[in-house]
C-alpha cells in the first residue's frame, strides 16, 4: 500500500525525513527501554529539565522511573573510546511535567548523539545536521549559535558568589542588560566584559569581527573553535541563517562547548536545543566527549499549514434499500483513484467533504460539489 | 506588506504611560486615544498593532508568541517566570515588592511566620533563601487586612507610597525587591522580528526614557 502525504502529521512528516538525514550520515537509530532504574536521574538531576519524575516500584522492589529524558541512557550505554565516534539518533517519548498545567505530559524527542573524539569536524557536523533538521521543516528558520567557553572564563574572572553568578548567568539568558548593571553595581564588580557580552548578537558576519572585544587569555581557544566551527558552516551554505548569540545558555556543570537553539518563524518557542557536554561525560565516569540535539516536534502541531480543509474527500449517501454489494463496490471504485470516502446514511453534522454523493438504484449521482 | 510588531500593553495608567513613551519614540498609532471599548490598534505605517490586556497576562501573551514584545511589571516576571527576553527597564510604574506587618508586630523566629500576599513563588523563593519555614496564604486582593484579622502575621504586596499600609495601622518592615516596568520579548519572534524590535528599544532608549 502506497502512503499518499496526506495521511501524515507534521511531526510525522518530518520524523521520517529526518530519520533519513541521519541515517545517510552514519548514524544508527539508538532504541531503548520505556523504563530506567530511577539512580541515573537522580545523581544527575541538574542535567534534566525538571527534577520531576515519575516512578514505580518494577517487579523485583526496584525503582524505576518512566524516562525524563534520552541523553542520560545513551551515555550510560557508550563505549568510552577516543579513537573513533560514535553516532547514534533517537526517537523516542520522554515524560516531563508541564509547567502550565501541572501534570506530566508525553513529549516526542528526536535527536541525535556524537560521542568519543569531538573534534571540529564532529562539531561541525552536529551543527550542519542541526541546520538541516530544521531546514527540512521550514525554511524559514534562526540557528543560535553560542560557546559556553567564552562566559565562563570572563565570569570566573569576576570571582562571583554562588548566588550572584546564577543571577547573571540568568540575566545572560534574559539579554537582561540592566540586570547584569545592577548585580556588578551591587557586587562591586566591573561590569564591563559582561555588558559587551550580552550586547553582543546577530548574524555570523557581523559577529565575528567582534569576538576580539570577549577575548581574555582563557577563551581564545573557545572563540577560535567558534570561529572554525562557523567557517564550516557557510561552506555548507547555511551562512545567512546562522546566528551567534551568548544569550543560549547551557547548565555550566554539564556543558562545555558550543551550544545551540533552533527556532522556527511561527513556532513561538525554539525547537531545537542542543551543545557539547563533555562535562556530564566525565561525571559519568567517561573519558570521551561529546555532543547532541534534541527536537521537540509535539511543537509542530502549532505550525500553520497543518489544519485540514476537508475531513474527507466524498461522503456516499445510501438508504436501506441500496444493494450492499454494489455499496461496496463503488467505496472500492472510488478508493482506488486516491479518493477518502466515507459511507453514510446521512451527512454527519459539522463534517467538511469535498463531493457529496448518493448510491441509488440507477447509479451514483452528484448531489453537492465544493472544491 | 510590512511585517507587523504586535506590541501587549498592560490595560490601565500604566499602560497609558508606557503608550505614550512609545508615541514619543516614534510608534504612534493615534486611534488608541479615541475612547473605544476596541482591544487592538493597528498603525500599518510604522508596522506596530497594540492591544491592551491584563496587565499580569502580557507576560503569557508574550512567552507564547500571541505578542512579539510586552511592558510587564518586574513583580509578574518574578512571580510567573515567562521565558521570555527582559530586554529594557523603562523605569516608570517603579514601586517595590516589601513584606509588612502590623505596627507592634515581633517576629518570633521559633515560630512558623504565616505570609498572606498574591506573589506565592516570590515570597516562597525570598524565605526560602533565608532559610524561614512559613506558611504561605494566597489571597487575592485586600491583602493588608489578613494581619489586622489574625489571618497572617504578615503580608508580602506591592508598595507604591505606603498610604494604604498607613491607613491599615501597618508599616514596611524588609524590602524585597525593587519593581518597575520592563520591555519583554519572545525568544522566537525576536529571531525573526529582530531589526524592528531593536529600532523600537534604541528609540525608547533615547526619546522615551526617564520622562517621569
Amino acid at each position: 500500500m502506497q502512503i499518499t502525504s496526506a495521511v501524515l502529521k507534521n511531526d510525522e512528516k518530518a520524523i521520517f525525513g529526518l530519520r533519513e538525514l541521519y541515517r545517510k550520515y552514519g548514524y544508527s537509530q539508538y532504541k531503548m527501554s520505556k523504563f530506567e532504574p530511577y539512580d541515573l536521574y537522580v545523581r544527575n538531576k541538574d542535567f534534566l529539565v525538571s527534577e520531576n519524575i515519575i516512578t514505580f516500584n518494577d517487579a523485583s522492589g526496584k525503582l524505576m522511573a518512566l524516562k525524563p529524558d534520552v541523553t542520560l541512557s545513551i551515555i550510560k550505554n557508550s563505549d568510552d573510546t577516543e579513537n573513533f565516534v560514535q553516532k547514534v539518533y533517537y526517537n523516542e517519548n520522554v515524560y516531563r511535567p508541564d509547567k502550565n498545567s501541572g501534570t506530566y505530559k508525553e513529549i516526542m524527542q528526536l535527536g541525535l548523539e556524537c560521542i568519543g573524539k569531538i573534534d571540529t569536524y564532529a562539531i561541525s557536523e552536529v551543527l550542519m545536521l542541526a541546520a538541516e533538521s530544521l531546514d527540512s521543516i521550514s525554511e524559514d528558520f534562526v540557528l543560535d549559535i553560542s560557546h559556553m567557553g567564552i562566559a565562563k572564563p570572563i565570569l570566573d574572572s569576576l570571582g562571583l558568589s554562588h548566588g550572584a553568578k546564577s543571577e547573571i548567568l540568568k540575566c545572560l539568558g534574559e539579554k537582561n542588560a540592566h540586570g547584569i548593571l545592577a548585580v556588578c553595581e551591587r557586587e562591586n564588580k566591573d561590569s564591563a566584559m559582561l555588558s559587551a557580552l550580552v550586547s553582543t548578537y546577530g548574524a555570523a558576519t557581523d559577529v565575528l569581527p567582534k569576538l576580539d572585544a570577549l577575548s581574555v587569555p582563557e577563551n581564545e581557544g573557545a572563540i577560535e573553535e567558534l570561529r572554525r566551527v562557523i567557517s564550516v558552516l557557510e561552506r555548507c551554505g547555511f551562512g545567512d541563517r546562522i546566528r551567534i548569540d551568548f544569550s543560549v545558555i547551557n547548565n555550566m556543570n554539564y556543558y562545555n562547548g558550543i551550544a545551540f537553539r533552533g527556532f522556527i518563524k511561527g513556532l513561538s518557542a525554539g525547537i531545537l536545543s542542543g551543545g557539547q557536554y563533555d562535562t556530564l561525560m566525565h561525571r559519568m565516569g567517561k573519558k570521551a566527549g561529546a555532543i547532541g540535539f534534541a527536537l521537540y516536534l509535539d511543537m509542530l502541531e502549532n505550525l500553520e499549514g497543518n489544519s485540514r480543509d476537508f475531513d474527507v474527500d466524498i461522503v456516499l449517501l445510501y438508504d436501506e434499500n441500496a444493494n450492499m454489494g454494489a455499496l461496496c463496490e463503488m467505496v472500492g471504485i472510488l478508493t482506488q483513484n486516491g479518493k477518502s470516502v466515507m459511507a453514510q446514511r446521512s451527512v454527519p453534522e459539522k463534517l467538511k467533504y469535498r463531493q457529496l454523493l448518493k448510491l441509488s438504484e440507477k447509479g451514483v449521482e452528484v448531489i453537492e460539489n465544493n472544491a | 506588506m510590512k511585517t507587523m510588531l504586535n506590541i501587549a500593553l498592560p490595560k490601565g495608567r500604566l499602560g497609558e504611560k508606557v503608550y505614550a513613551m512609545f508615541e514619543k519614540a516614534g510608534f504612534e498609532c493615534p486611534s488608541i486615544l479615541e475612547n473605544s471599548r476596541k482591544l487592538i490598534f493597528e498603525n500599518e505605517e510604522k508596522g506596530v498593532r497594540y492591544f491592551w490586556v491584563k496587565p499580569s497576562d502580557v507576560a503569557i501573551y508574550v512567552e507564547r508568541g500571541a505578542a512579539d514584545i510586552g511592558v510587564a511589571g518586574k513583580d509578574i516576571l518574578l512571580e510567573y517566570e515567562p521565558n521570555v527576553y527582559e530586554l529594557f527597564d523603562l523605569d516608570i510604574g517603579k514601586c517595590r515588592m516589601a513584606i509588612a506587618a502590623k505596627k507592634d508586630f515581633r517576629d518570633d523566629p521559633q515560630k512558623t511566620l504565616k505570609v498572606a500576599t498574591k506573589f506565592t513563588n516570590i515570597t516562597k523563593t525570598y524565605y526560602a533563601k533565608k532559610g524561614r519555614d512559613i506558611d504561605i496564604i494566597h489571597l487575592n486582593g485586600s491583602i493588608e487586612i489578613a494581619p489586622i484579622l489574625g489571618l497572617a502575621d504578615v503580608i508580602a504586596d506591592i508598595v507604591e507610597t505606603g498610604t494604604t499600609l498607613k491607613e491599615n495601622n501597618l508599616e514596611v518592615i524588609e524590602t524585597i525587591v525593587p519593581i518597575s516596568a520592563r520591555l519583554i520579548a519572545n525568544k522566537a519572534n525576536f529571531k525573526f522580528k529582530s531589526s524592528q524590535i531593536e529600532a523600537l528599544v534604541a528609540a525608547l532608549k533615547c526619546d522615551g526614557g526617564k520622562n517621569d
